[in-house]
């Protein structure tokens, strides 16, 4: 301990990994909201640092000259009514000075009208949904997970890039067209943030709110959950993707595509190895957070699923449990993020992985049955 | 109304049970006794809060997870925030309060000195609750202090128990802000009118009438939080027809007003303690009282600047801006004030002076991240980053701590009777300055770049500012022992110079001139007669 705690100081003080080691200011702004709010800082800081050196400058001036110990005698004045006047107004008229440019960057901010594209984002604990609601790439709806790998996460493998800032189906939009972002949520309050765009909007389960921007430049860009929201608040973060006009429209053709391949064949029959492959990438994706690679889990909070009654005893009592969650707890109803073929994929899993060896298959037609 | 109080009846040290031992402090009614336990008791809680602290920063010291699980990180960061705000910080100022209110005043005792004792022994019924609510099924409550609801409704009976605590605490504030009111208003020495109380005392009484207004607010919040967790209601849940932002404007329509709550008293020892140094009497009386008045209106007209991303339409957005921007106004004609008094004083800068003048220069730095905060799209970026972490800890660590650090020091010799040790004191002052700014100035940094607030891992370019202020953290924690050394040593091992009646040859308030060193059990049988 005491050596990565001498090395870590180190590598603190001197080696200087990436340039975004040590950043001092805002990230750079690729909208114009964002260079607003990035000027709006600037320009406070200048006030500020005037009226820092300014007010500073005679205290410790005073400090200086004003000790007994250097033989100054103390005066004995005590009010001053011109003085109070001159130092209540010159402040206040400096806060007008600041309020002019901050009202006009406000306004810009809220004005949602007239998208181009219209996504909304759906916060759940703990993941992002997007769901393209009109404009191109109308229709196209997916999750976005934490793809960053928990061996990472628990030191068991050197991080990564991109270390909790990537996910494995980031948002994609077109450069220079304006977008505006919806924000719910399915639980708790979350909050979508993206630094380089300049806008963060609270998601809050059972209302819709709104922001916007307009990415002037493409690029790969990261935010994250930027309000509490349970246990994986730090571990559900935001990947935008901005390409050009033809980029975007070869992507929402990709998707289309993909959406149709991914539905549902009704009543398809699929082996127990296809089920559990991947059923195995399911969980890692959504349960493994909670339920651990080891199945183990981490309870009271998180059961072990590995010699769980329920992973090893009725199916029916099972599938219930996955799709319907467990009201009161953290465990979610999965039913509403996953499909029939996942849920039978990382039910079937769950059934056969570790120490559970029931030899069940559950199928997509059963999961389906089983919605109510 | 003051009345000359009868002196030549008995006196309460001759009655034959007097209690001695464990319960003479179980059934105290005594001013000077209650202030000592709501001290103790404060700074028991800051070692506690500190401890949830480093434990906090030692798992942020690199990104990944080696400490704690993400669960117990959020009871950890929510309980370091509760039990400083509610278990040090309040505490620590009623005790000042107090002590020092019946002295400055002139006064016996307080008005209430039977509700006094139970003002206080509410304080560790509710502390237990606390710390019993790491070892319930789920943990402690984990929902941030600030609770948020439908976060707050999901937690297991941790978050009951904090509620419980929540209010008992919120009891033990209003108790004890209607005895400080009764007391400032109806017991003041003749002569002392309200323009001539010294200004800790004007700074308690605003104080006072803050928490009676907005503790029974918080109290509805968190009622309607426990309401909707077990008997049914909807108050902050959509699906049942109610809304989770009516927790927010609630909360916060007593969560702004507690800052301001956190800091006034603050202001007032400072407003002591600078006259008191630079041999000169505190500029601009009249001034400091209008804007402390200023300052406490004005903080119940800004509440939903902590919500500024919720989605507040304009026109409220525009407002709510400007009424935060305005507080700046009032504080910054305190801080001239007191530049003013120092101003063609003649200082000495023994301890007290020293923590003193690190309050004006560290709170005023977290004044500036506040006027940053306020401006709304700079917000926009700043909401729940570590900006706002590293300003609040400014004010509230820099501002409300320093000042009591500086009180303490202040008027330990009145209470002890016992010098401090000076040499310890400005190692304690030092140490705490260079260790604090070493811990939250990076903060501002990581916020501008983009770390979120309340994560237990981070991504990797976050690394070297989390570990140099993890150092720091661990400095500035270890400097407090050699408070707790030197405060242990006039206080309990009664080591020190004998501290004469009036050690600071600027103070001039009553209990520097007219009572001895330490303060005698009872002071003011007779009240002096204040020209």
């Amino acid at each position: 301990m005491l050596g990565r705690l001498i090395g870590g100081l180190l590598l603190a003080l001197g080696t200087g990994r990436a340039s975004a080691a040590y950043r001092l200011n805002f990230q750079p702004p690729v909208t114009r909201i964002a260079s607003e709010i990035y000027d709006l800082h600037m320009l406070m800081m200048y006030v500020i640092i005037a009226v820092f050196c300014v007010v500073f400058g005679v205290m410790f001036y005073s400090i200086y000259a004003h000790r007994k110990s250097v033989g100054h005698k103390a005066a004995q004045f005590h009010e001053n009514t011109t003085v109070e006047i001159i130092w209540t107004a010159i402040p206040f008229l400096i806060l007008l000075g600041m309020a002019w440019p901050a009202t006009k960057t406000l306004i810009a901010f809220k004005d949602t009208s007239s998208p181009d594209i219209t996504i909304k984002a759906t916060g759940y604990q703990w993941k992002w949904g997007y769901d393209y609601i009109k404009g191109d790439g109308e229709g196209i709806a997916f999750l976005s997970n934490l793809a960053t790998p928990q061996d990472q996460i628990h030191n068991l493998k050197p991080k990564g890039e991109n270390y909790l800032l990537e996910v494995d189906n980031p948002l994609v939009v077109p450069v220079g067209k304006k977008v505006r972002i919806l924000t719910t949520a399915n639980d708790v309050i979350h909050s979508f943030w993206v630094p380089a765009f300049g806008i963060k909007q609270d998601a809050i389960p059972g209302f819709v709110r709104d922001t916007w921007f307009k990415a002037d430049k493409e690029g790969t860009y990261r935010g994250q959950c930027a309000e509490l929201c349970g246990k994986d608040h730090g571990f559900m973060p935001i990947v935008v993707e901005v390409v050009s006009q033809e980029k975007y429209a070869l992507w929402v053709a990709g998707q289309k595509t993909n959406a149709a391949a991914a539905a549902e064949v009704p009543n398809k029959q699929w082996s127990p190895d296809e089920l559990k492959a991947k059923g195995e990438k399911v969980y890692a994706a959504n349960c493994v957070a909670c339920h651990q690679a080891t199945g183990k889990g981490l309870p009271p909070a998180f059961p072990a699923l590995d010699g769980s009654k329920i992973a090893t005893g009725d199916k029916a009592a099972h599938i219930d449990r996955v799709l319907n969650g467990k009201p009161g707890t953290a465990m979610a109803a999965f039913g509403k993020q996953l499909s029939d073929t996942e849920l039978a994929a990382v039910i079937t899993y769950e059934r056969n992985a570790w120490g559970n060896k029931t030899g069940d298959a559950v199928q997509p037609a059963e999961v389906k049955a089983a919605r109510k | 109304m003051s009345a000359v109080i009868d002196t030549h009846g008995h006196r309460h040290d001759d009655h034959a049970d007097h209690p001695s031992g464990l319960m003479r402090w179980v059934t105290t009614t005594n001013h000077k006794d209650i202030g000592t336990m709501y001290l103790w008791f404060s700074f028991t809680m800051l070692l506690l809060g500190g401890v949830l602290a480093l434990t906090i920063r030692a798992e942020l010291f690199e990104p990944g997870l080696q400490i704690v699980n993400p669960e117990f990180f959020n009871q950890l960061t929510t309980m370091h925030g509760l039990i400083m705000i509610f278990g040090a910080i309040m505490p620590a100022f009623v005790g000042f309060a107090n002590w020092q209110i019946p002295m400055m005043i002139g006064a016996p005792d307080m008005a209430f000195a039977r509700m006094n004792n139970w003002s206080f022994w509410l304080l560790p019924v509710a502390a237990s609750l606390l710390v019993i609510s790491f070892f319930v099924p789920g943990g402690a409550p984990a929902a941030g202090w600030t609770m948020y609801a439908p976060l707050s409704t999901q937690m297991g009976p941790g978050m009951d128990l904090g509620i419980f605590a929540v209010h008992i605490m919120g009891a033990s504030s209003i108790m004890g802000s209607i005895n400080i009111i009764t007391t400032i208003l109806n017991m003041r020495a003749p002569g002392m009118t309200l323009m001539k109380m010294p200004m800790f005392v004007w700074t308690w009484l605003i104080t006072a009438y803050m928490l009676i207004a907005v503790m029974p607010v918080l109290a509805g919040a968190i009622t309607m939080v426990l309401a909707d967790r077990h008997l049914g209601t909807s108050f902050f849940n959509a699906a049942g027809g109610g809304d989770p932002v009516m927790f927010q404007h609630i909360f916060w329509f007593f969560g702004h007003p507690e800052v301001y709550i956190m800091i006034l008293p603050a202001f007032g020892i400072i407003s002591q303690v600078i006259p008191a140094f630079a041999r000169k009497p505190l500029f601009g009386y009249a001034s400091m009282v209008y804007a402390t008045s200023s300052i406490a209106i004005l903080s119940f007209l800004v509440w939903a600047h902590h919500m500024f991303t919720v989605g507040l339409p304009t026109a409220g957005l525009l407002f709510f801006m400007y009424a935060t921007m305005l507080i700046a106004v009032p504080t910054g004609v305190k801080v001239f004030n007191w530049l003013a008094t120092m101003w063609k004083g003649s200082m000495t800068f023994e301890t007290p002076m020293l923590f003193a003048v690190g309050f004006l220069f560290v709170f005023v730095i977290g004044g500036f991240t506040g006027l940053m905060l306020a401006i709304m799209p700079v917000d926009v970026q700043l909401q729940d980053t570590y900006y706002v972490v590293a300003h609040f800890h400014y004010v509230l660590v820099a501002g409300s701590l320093f000042a009591i650090f500086a009180g303490t020091y202040f008027w330990i010799p009145k209470w002890t009777g016992r010098m401090y040790d000076e040499t310890l004191g400005k190692w304690h002052f030092w140490l705490s300055l260079v260790f604090f700014n070493i811990t939250f100035f990076p903060m501002h940094f990581l916020g501008l770049a983009g770390m979120p607030r309340r994560i237990p891992d981070y991504a990797s370019q976050f690394t070297e500012f989390n570990m140099i202020i993890t150092v720091g953290a661990f400095g500035f924690g270890l400097s407090q022992l050699l408070f707790l050394y030197t405060v242990l040593k006039c206080s309990v091992f009664g080591k020190g110079d004998k501290a004469p009646a009036r050690p600071w040859e600027g103070a001039d308030t009553l209990e520097w001139t007219h009572l001895p060193s330490p303060a005698p059990y009872h002071s003011f049988h007779e009240q002096p007669v204040v020209k």
